[in-house]
């Protein structure tokens, strides 16, 4: 087992400097190939009116004029064992890893995704949590009473959830429920340390309204799992031995159909944590989402590599919890040491 | 001066000079004749007057903003909400007349104690402190930190990239570098400080405008101990009625509470009536209107009025004309013609005679996007003359048979074929160009739209030298804003042979005309405000008739004036609404 995850471990790595890698090919090596100067890209980070020599203190801090094999090593160096920064007089310390400094909002990287994590992290599980037991629980109800009213009525929904993008029912949201009818208040993110109702009440809308895209793709997988597992012999025997329907339908036939399931589930928590783009945009959630669109649109090199690898991290994680998950649903599943 | 948007964040920003406006304003503006006495003024009358006026103190004044500042930092910023909203925690030497109407834009001393002082070639400028100001630890402020805030926001060895750099252009100093050596001020003598409370300018060509330079938020005091480079704007030591309430979160949030060891007494621009100020940073524009019109939040702190679904919702609804606000946002929307592609004077004079002045003002908005242009300066500047118009036709459609006669005059009788660069973000900029394109059509001038974004449209594409001339960019829509409210502040970045740039080049059309340039330097030259306004009156001219510019349209902004907001008035030196005036009566 211990071998089993240090080998998953050591992929995840690989995949992560593989990554890193192609992230920064993309952003650092194209520009050069479509011809950007050293000194176009610093002018990205300078202000609208950029002196000659802020290009060149731009140029020379961000070693944009090195060889591109050069900056990359350097990148991998201060991630792995830091950095040193000189503001003014100061000089300041980036302990590894260091993502580097956003010359944008004159301010390091990783505490500034730190700093917006909580806010990716609460909406992230908060949604997963009603999006997994509502999409489930209406998944099994449709397949234990398929063709009934309730069924084509649930199946009828999820269809508009898969198909309405979040800034339609969140803008949607935003204008009734907040704005007209005052339900919910203004969203401005509140820590859950500081007040957990309130940090609720301004969650809840967000969270309602990304998982209603993902409860319906769960509801719909949900079913036809079900549907199949349900026609499997050792549901019949299980009937036979005379089970009760209840026992038949949680124990034997929802434990199998989890697999794929939670398969979904820790990709798209992978997905969400590394930035719910368009959640936290409508909902003005200052998340590590907003924080990636934003450094996107203002082409902030060290907050992209950053945001990326801060992505892929989240999605390897989940992906490891998932399949040490698999044994614990599916007694057939063993992992092979 | 930058109106702000997302910058960095593609919209929007007009830079405080620079360009930017054209983005942001996707707002246009409501119709001019709108009445209403509805809400808590009456349509437009905060463009002329104090609306809601009131001594009420206390409460949290609450602003919000979707892109980040460029930065908190006074010395190492260049957006115009940031000049005005700074103000609060970096009190500046002078300051712009805290009311309404004609005399706005006149200066007054801030920490001064007194106007400054010119020599008689106005090389040298003499300002005397008050005595008695004190920084939020309640230590003195003394000329020596004046001189260093300056000294560092220009002389860094090109760290700081956001503010403008008039003091490193006008003073009379060698290089210099505040962050090596021992000594950050050993070697930096153009700015002199004979007493704690005495400071002289020592400047390298005369600058009669001076004064309207140490209006900007680089003369706030920064001592030089607390100064972290760019770290600094995590908290600036407030000279001002308030400070930094915790840390700035870049992104996020600033937080703003009295400074105590502030006197009201040596403050003759700040009514400091709330005890708290506080910015909401990262709020969609869309959502700002929103809680702006529900009375969530007081003030839109871009200050380039409401988004395009707002304003189209605004303008028609009669209930809230009241609350209204419809100024001019300073600005002039333009066509630069490039003369190192299109060389010949009347080739360009052809375009500006063929041009279909009606359309490209539709193209803008029409009624609600401003009123159509023909001359540089823009109405509120000293020295504009509006009604001037140098090529004139019926109902502003084109003088065709004018433009034929020109286009035989430079030798291309049959037109030519050209590009006109644009902001792709920008729908207007790109309606203007489509409307001109086909208008230079009809006398067969051939011009092909090419779209660049807008983040790099200076520093690459229409404002880079060499990708101007190796594609054959003839002309570039543009915008512009003063970076104070003078002919010079405001096209002398525009128009002067010395402003061009091989990057980042703002004369975008290159202009470098002796004449236009030797008025230049005579008005600098000149200490009469009346008689610079009637040289800036000349250049303007003079620019039309060189046809480097085609002015489009003075555009118009649209404000929602929240109910409960108190002193509410529009300040065109900032082209927004006085943000030191302001307070909430939450009734």
């Amino acid at each position: 087992m211990l071998n089993y995850i240090l080998r998953r471990l050591g992929a995840g790595l690989l995949l992560l400097a593989v990554v890193t890698a192609v992230t920064f090919w993309i952003f650092y090596v194209l520009p050069r190939w479509a011809g950007v100067t050293p000194q176009g890209m610093a002018a990205m980070y300078v202000g609208k009116a950029p002196t000659p020599e802020a290009l060149a203190a731009t140029v020379e801090r961000l070693g944009l004029d090195e060889p591109v094999a050069v900056q990359f090593v350097e990148f991998v160096r201060s991630l792995l064992f830091g950095q040193e920064f000189t503001f003014g007089r100061e000089t300041v310390e980036c302990a590894a890893p260091c993502l580097g400094y956003s010359f944008t909002t004159n301010s390091p990287v990783l505490p500034q995704l730190l700093d917006r994590l909580p806010v990716t992290l609460s909406l992230g599980f908060g949604a997963a949590v009603i999006w997994v037991i509502g999409g489930v629980a209406v998944g099994v109800l449709s397949a234990v009473k398929k063709g009934s009213f309730f069924d084509r009525l649930a199946m009828g929904t999820a269809l508009v959830g898969v198909s309405l993008p979040i800034y339609f029912t969140g803008l949607l949201a935003l204008a009734f429920l907040v704005h007209e009818w005052e339900l919910f208040p203004i969203s401005r993110y509140v820590p859950f340390t500081e007040n957990p109702v309130a940090w609720f009440q301004v969650m809840f809308l967000p969270w309602v309204t990304l998982a209603f895209l993902h409860a319906a793709q769960y509801a719909r997988q949900t079913r036809a799992g079900m549907l199949e597992v349900l026609g499997e012999d050792y549901i019949r025997t299980a009937r036979a031995k005379g089970l009760s329907e209840r026992r038949v339908i949680f124990k034997h036939a929802l434990r199998p159909t989890l697999t794929p399931i939670v398969t979904i589930l820790g990709l798209d928590i992978g997905l969400v944590l590394g930035g719910a783009i368009l959640t936290e945009t409508v909902f003005s959630l200052n998340g590590v989402g907003a924080y990636a669109i934003d450094s996107i649109v203002s082409k902030d090199l060290p907050v992209i590599l950053g945001v990326t690898l801060m992505g892929a991290i989240f999605i390897v994680i989940c992906n490891l919890v998932v399949d040490l998950l698999y044994p614990v649903l599916d007694p057939r599943v063993r992992i092979a040491g | 001066m930058r109106g702000s948007s997302l910058r960095k964040r593609t919209y929007g920003f007009v830079a405080l000079g620079a360009a930017a406006s054209i983005l942001l304003s996707a707002c246009g503006g409501g119709s001019t004749d709108a009445g209403g006495d509805s809400g808590s003024g009456t349509f437009d009358a905060g463009s002329t007057e104090v609306v809601n006026s009131s001594d009420k103190a206390g409460g949290t004044l609450k602003y919000a903003i979707e892109a980040d500042f460029d930065s908190t930092d006074p010395g190492n910023t260049y957006y115009a909400f940031n000049w005005n909203f700074s103000r609060y925690y970096a009190r500046t030497l002078l300051a712009f007349n805290p009311e309404p109407g004609e005399h706005a834009t006149e200066l007054i001393p801030d920490m001064a104690a007194g106007m400054p002082e010119p020599n008689d070639d106005f090389t040298e400028w003499t300002v005397k402190i008050q005595e008695g100001l004190k920084y939020e630890d309640g230590t003195e402020i003394t000329a020596q930190d004046i001189e260093y805030g300056i000294a560092r926001s220009n002389f860094n060895g090109g760290v700081f990239t956001e503010g403008p750099q008039y003091f490193k252009s006008h003073l009379d100093q060698d290089d210099h570098n505040v962050y090596e050596g021992s000594d950050p001020l050993a070697g930096f003598d153009s700015i002199e400080t004979p007493d704690d409370h005495t400071l002289v300018f020592h400047l390298n060509n005369s600058f009669s405008e001076f004064p309207n330079v140490l209006t900007q938020p680089q003369t706030a005091p920064v001592p030089i101990e607390a100064d972290r480079g760019e770290l600094y704007q995590e908290h600036v030591v407030s000279s001002g009625p308030y400070k930094f309430d915790g840390d700035y979160e870049p992104g996020v949030k600033l937080h703003l509470e009295r400074n105590e060891h502030w006197d009201p007494a040596t403050d003759p621009i700040r009514a400091a009536l709330p005890d708290r100020v506080e910015v909401a940073i990262g709020v969609s524009q869309d959502e700002i209107d929103e809680r702006l019109v529900n009375g969530d939040i007081d003030v839109d702190l871009r200050g380039s009025g409401v988004g395009p679904a707002m304003n189209a919702r605004l303008i028609d609804d009669d209930s809230v004309q009241g609350n209204l606000d419809n100024p001019y946002s300073g600005a002039l929307r333009y066509v630069n013609l490039h003369t190192p592609i299109i060389e010949n004077v009347a080739c360009r004079q052809a375009i500006m005679y063929a041009a279909d002045r009606d359309s490209m003002w539709r193209a803008w908005g029409g009624e609600s996007g401003g009123d159509i242009a023909t001359n540089l300066l823009p109405p509120a500047i000293p020295g504009s003359n509006p009604e001037s118009d140098l090529y004139p036709s019926e109902d502003n459609k084109g003088d065709l048979d004018a433009a034929k006669e020109k286009l035989e005059e430079c030798g291309q009788a049959d037109g030519f074929a050209t590009n006109i660069a644009v902001r792709v973000e920008s729908e207007k900029d790109v309606q203007t160009a489509e409307s001109l394109q086909e208008s230079l059509a009809r006398v067969g001038i051939e011009a092909e739209i090419k779209s660049f974004p807008a983040a790099d449209f200076f520093g690459q594409y229409a404002g880079s030298q060499d990708y101007v001339r190796e594609n054959d960019i003839g002309m570039s829509v543009s915008g512009w804003g003063p970076d104070w409210p003078t002919g010079y502040g405001f096209a002398s970045k525009i128009t002067h042979g010395e402003a061009i740039m091989e990057t980042g080049n703002f004369n975008t059309s290159e202009l470098d005309d002796p004449e236009v340039n030797g008025l230049w330097d005579k008005a600098l030259e000149t200490e009469d405000p009346t008689e610079r306004a009637s040289i800036y009156e000349q250049i303007d001219t003079l620019v039309m008739e060189q046809a480097a510019i085609m002015p489009v349209v003075f555009d118009k902004v649209l404000f929602y004036r929240s109910e409960e907001l108190t002193n509410v008035y529009y300040q065109p030196a900032y082209m927004m609404y006085d943000f030191m005036a302001l307070g909430v009566d939450r009734g």
